[in-house]
């Protein structure tokens, strides 16, 4: 970049360019990113303070899973004497780090295991924990302390770090063993970094709790730095599977990225390069592709040139392709979401989790990817004011730049008017009492920069992110008009229930005469079998649930219910007399026999376990009984697979409803 | 003193009520209650009284929803409340009946309009008045000012003679909630015609400029629409002293309103329209054409002035060529005009100029 004074004088150009290569020089990457500290993320002393956070606490979950370990993780954010300056404390339970590495890993940027891997984990260009480092060393001018154990050794080391920009070198002092007692394996990362210690949308707090959402194997807590501490308990012991690494997938690769892959690969030919360097491609799709792009087999792909690699690209497009392997991916999955969503927003009492949807893998970039989507409603969650977004990447919560974002994209396109929410005109974020989360798992986030803070709008990942979301938002509207049908019969309820006897009481009372009895006034008002789920959860997690049938209707009812149970948390000692069965996938039969009219019973069962509170208690179906004398449950589904009972009598339909009987005008004419 | 027999038979009827929720109910039926339905669309002319009454439609509330049992549950209760109070010879407000239903369980009133009109319900099912439930409004009657002489029994039972012009302040005779001839008698009158008044700030202004003894005219301040009370003192001072009743308003949708539920029966009190109306009752003014006419200031009309116009050209009261052809002209000039717009052409305009030449077109000469 020259200035006006830098610029070339006519007659004299040769000199100048002279002088300007006496002071060229190489600069180390160490050096650039000091200078371009926003790329990485630090651009501002709030945000600093986040991403340093952020980048070790990444590292350490990829580690921990790596080493098939629970991840046990304590963060620690304090006040240090100076101004604006913080003392932050990480430290996990992973397989540590070998001494000899240690000064690497954190004191050297682009150092790292995954650079070159096509494999889905949180931390990717190596850049984070070492500019975490790097940084705290520039504004307080105080080092890293690092401490690590890897199991097989006695003892852990100590050392304190600082990184030599000018060499993008770790400088390492005070390198000595020692004892860490009751620790088996693990890394303690201690720092001091100048920033500005926010709260809300964007805090450590709620980057914290958001990564607890998604990663409901890991135990995470926190203290604050006015000494508050949190603890984001561990939801399941499952370990999310492990990422597979993949070799990269040829569709949607760039131009650029074909010329350096044939540049370097070790093949002899260009058809063993696209059989052996690329997945999915067999003996048929490398000849299919070579033939359409009118290249020899035999050539060597180190002489492909740009003209023939653009050719080789657009020959791709047009051969099928099987998609890149998925099993490389680690999707949260649909059970993992829900039980993390809950496990973590409990406290605002949602009424409703959407069933979240897991979408089969796509391919962007030569990329896969897998969209992940849940939505939650209701309860306390606040009612004015737009609708949350929680966006993840590969299991981490992306708190910065949710404007530019794809998932954010994706959930403004959506006419959320349809599903039950506010929003202007049908477009942009939706108001309401809900939040939305999206997460993408890749082998290689297509993020709009390195700051990994927002995630490229490409066009497949909008349209997966898209179909996620809808699918979500369908079971959202359609537990709403569940919810208005409710009220509806709850309303019909409370006047057999609770209106009615008290205007029978209230007409006895008044004329000194005995209470009349309203069997036959409610079956008149009802004409229905009335089923109503209840469900209480005991101390120690017990959970009881049970289902209240009263028929209110002129003849005895014989019909079956159904319901899916988590089979894994029945509780088999307490199981109703009636329950006919409960299949492998939990899908459960009970059969009501003879109930008289007027009379009511229950049927009840317990849920113990980890699964217990993704039971829907209203998810209750019956048949054998025509569905225009049920209340409070739904038909048996098509799918269900087994034969539901025959409907055996044919009732007649109850009355019409007739709501308003009395159309009043509203008297506001005059008086 | 004693309970009347009228209270009686409110008594009765009220009980009656009670009674027939309880048999329908030990019949095995889901209990109704059927009254007329108060409705723009259920009001026709009664030629014989010359006022517009309630037709034959009936509205049947039944418990079987929540709104229909909630209403019959809060019927029951008001009716029990209504029993004690005349049993004890307490009377209370509306208002206090709405804290009271605090204590019904699930017939308690959700806001005040709903007790209100509940009282009017029980006046068409009972054929009672409700100041014969004891009950009265909350509001205040309307005030009076002109050579007009009555004998008030007051709260202690005692009998005051009370002249409205000399024997009262210059806020007038306030006229009472209950205006019957055991709490009012009509003694004497010197005024000629009545004219009811829409707006304070224009009674004021004919007291100030001595319109009543100039003109010999009653004035009444009418509060807005009119209460109960008010419209049954002036259908009293219309029968009884023979006197004309003259409307004079602003010019708007509502004012409309005002005159007919004056001179027809209000939609909502169409069951007592022969009690409150007073079908002689006249429009002086502000009319559609006065604002030409006077060339008056005006306001646009709003969005809801048009729909309440148009909802009028619906209404059976003002099916005739006058109101037809006021209410189109007003929507044509699509303004409306405030009774102070007169004061344009000075603060003694409206007593001097307006009003004689208004009077003079009705046959009244001052």
């Amino acid at each position: 970049m020259h200035s006006e004074d830098d610029r070339p004088k006519a007659g004299s150009k040769r000199s100048v360019a002279n002088d300007l290569a006496g002071k060229q020089q190489e600069i180390s990457v160490t050096e650039f990113f000091e200078k371009n500290k926003h790329i990485l993320g630090f651009d501002s002393r709030a945000k600093a303070l986040l991403i340093g956070i952020k980048e070790a606490v990444d590292n350490s979950l990829d580690a921990c899973e790596e080493a098939g370990v629970l991840p046990d993780l304590f963060i620690s954010v304090q006040r240090s004497d100076e101004d604006e300056e913080f003392h932050i404390v990480i430290e996990d339970n992973g397989p540590g780090i070998v001494h000899a590495m240690m000064p690497n890993v954190f004191g050297r940027l682009l150092f790292g295991s995954r650079f070159h891997a096509q494999c889905q984990s949180r931390g990717q260009q190596g850049i984070g924990i070492s500019a975490t480092v790097m940084y705290g060393n520039i504004t307080t001018g105080k080092p890293a302390r690092l401490m690590s154990k890897i199991e097989e050794e006695d003892t852990a080391w100590l050392m304190d770090i600082t990184v030599d920009t000018k060499r993008n070198r770790p400088n390492v002092t005070n390198d000595q063993p020692l004892i860490w007692p009751e620790k088996e394996h693990g890394t303690r990362i201690e720092y001091y970094i100048r920033g500005r210690y926010v709260k809300g949308k964007q805090s450590i707090f709620e980057y914290l709790k958001n990564t607890a959402i998604v990663n409901p194997h890991a135990e995470i807590s926190y203290t604050d730095p006015d000494g508050k501490s949190y603890l984001f308990a561990r939801a399941t012991t499952k370990m999310p599977p492990k990422p597979k690494e993949v070799k990269p997938h040829i569709q949607g690769l760039e131009i650029g990225d074909m010329m350096s892959l044939a540049r370097d690969t070790k093949q002899k030919t260009v058809k063993s390069f696209l059989k052996n360097d690329f997945s999915r491609i067999s003996d048929r799709v490398a000849n299919d592709i070579l033939e359409l792009s009118g290249i020899s087999e035999k050539v060597k792909p180190s002489s492909l040139g740009r003209n023939e690699a653009r050719r080789l690209i657009s020959a791709v497009d047009n051969v099928k392709i099987m998609a890149p392997p998925t099993d490389c991916l680690s999707p949260i999955g649909e059970e993992l979401i829900k039980k993390g969503l809950k496990h973590v927003l409990e406290g605002n009492r949602p009424e409703y989790y959407a069933p979240p949807v897991t979408r089969a893998p796509r391919v962007a970039n030569g990329n896969p990817f897998v969209i992940e989507a849940g939505i939650v409603y209701g309860g306390e969650l606040p009612r004015d004011g737009q609708v949350s977004i929680l966006r993840f990447a590969n299991r981490v919560p992306l708190l910065y730049q949710q404007g530019a974002c794809a998932i954010t994209k994706a959930v403004e396109a959506i006419d959320w008017r349809n599903y039950g929410l506010e929003q202007r005109g049908g477009k942009g974020i939706p108001y309401g009492p809900a939040i939305i989360m999206v997460h993408i798992a890749s082998t290689k986030v297509p993020f709009t920069s390195e700051g990994k803070e927002a995630v490229a709008n490409l066009e497949e990942v909008h349209k997966e992110v898209a179909l996620a979301l809808r699918l979500c938002a369908r079971s959202l509207k359609s537990h709403l008009n569940k919810k208005e049908r409710k009220k509806k019969t709850r309303a019909k309820f409370d006047v057999v229930q609770q209106i009615l006897p008290e205007i029978a009481q209230k007409s006895a009372g008044m004329l000194q005469r005995p209470v009349p009895s309203l069997d036959a006034t409610i079956t008149k008002i009802m004409n229905v079998v009335w089923i109503e789920p209840k469900s209480a959860v005991e101390n120690g997690g017990l959970r009881e649930v049970s289902y209240s049938i009263y028929n209110y209707t002129t003849a005895p009812k014989s019909f079956m219910l159904h319901s899916i149970l988590p089979k894994s948390c029945l509780n088999e000692t307490v199981l109703d007399h009636r329950l006919q069965e409960v299949k492998e996938d939990g899908k459960a039969t009970w059969e009501i026999k003879d109930l008289a009219p007027s009379d009511s019973t229950e049927i009840r069962f317990q849920l113990d376990g980890e699964l217990s509170d993704v039971f829907e208690e209203s998810d209750i179906f019956v048949s054998g009984l025509n569905m225009a004398m049920i209340m409070g449950a739904d038909p048996l589904p098509g799918d269900w697979g087994i034969k539901g009972m025959e409907i055996s009598e044919s009732d007649a339909q109850p009355e019409e409803e007739d709501e308003d009987e009395e159309q009043e005008e509203v008297l506001n004419d005059d008086y | 003193m004693t309970i009347t027999d009228r209270q009686e038979r409110a008594l009765k009827e009220l009980l009656r009520i009670a009674e027939s929720v309880y048999d329908q109910i030990d019949e095995g039926e889901i209990p109704q209650m059927s009254l007329a339905l108060r409705s723009k669309k259920n009001i026709e002319f009664d030629p014989r009284k010359n006022v517009w009454t309630y037709g034959d439609l009936t509205a049947h509330r039944g418990a079987k929803t929540i709104k229909g049992a909630t209403l019959m549950l809060r019927t029951l209760h008001m009716v029990d409340f209504i029993r004690d109070m005349i049993d004890q010879q307490h009377s209370s407000t509306l208002r206090e009946m709405y804290y009271i239903s605090e204590g019904w369980g699930n017939g308690k009133f959700n806001s005040q309009d709903e007790s209100n009109l509940l009282a009017e319900d029980l006046e068409i099912i009972s054929r009672c008045m409700r100041e014969d439930f004891k009950l009265r409004p909350e509001e205040d009657g309307a005030r009076i000012i002109g050579d007009l002489t009555i004998v008030e029994t007051d709260r202690k039972g005692k009998r005051k003679t009370i002249n409205c012009r000399d024997d009262v302040g210059d806020s007038g005779y306030s006229i009472p909630f209950k205006v019957e001839k055991d709490k009012i008698e009509m003694k004497s009158c010197g005024a000629e015609f009545v004219i009811a008044i829409e707006t304070g700030g224009m009674f004021d202004r004919l007291v100030e400029n001595g319109f009543d003894e100039e003109s010999n005219a009653l004035l009444l301040h009418l509060k807005g629409q009119p209460a109960r009370s008010t419209r049954r003192f002036m259908k009293r001072l219309n029968e009884e002293m023979g006197l004309p009743v003259l409307v004079f308003t602003d010019a708007d949708p509502w004012s409309f309103r005002i005159f007919a539920s004056i001179a027809y029966g209000a939609i909502k009190t169409a069951h007592i329209s022969d009690y409150l109306a007073t079908p002689g009752a006249e429009y002086v003014g502000i009319t559609s054409s006065d604002i030409l006419n006077y060339d008056l200031p005006s306001d646009k009309l709003t969005d809801q002035d048009v729909a309440a116009l148009k909802s009028e050209l619906k209404d059976p009261r003002f099916n005739d060529e006058f109101w037809r052809s006021e209410i189109e002209a007003m929507l044509q000039m699509g303004k409306k005009a405030e009774q102070q717009a007169l004061a344009k052409y000075g603060l003694d305009f409206v007593t001097d100029t307006y009003l004689p030449e208004k009077l003079a077109e009705m046959g009244i000469r001052l």
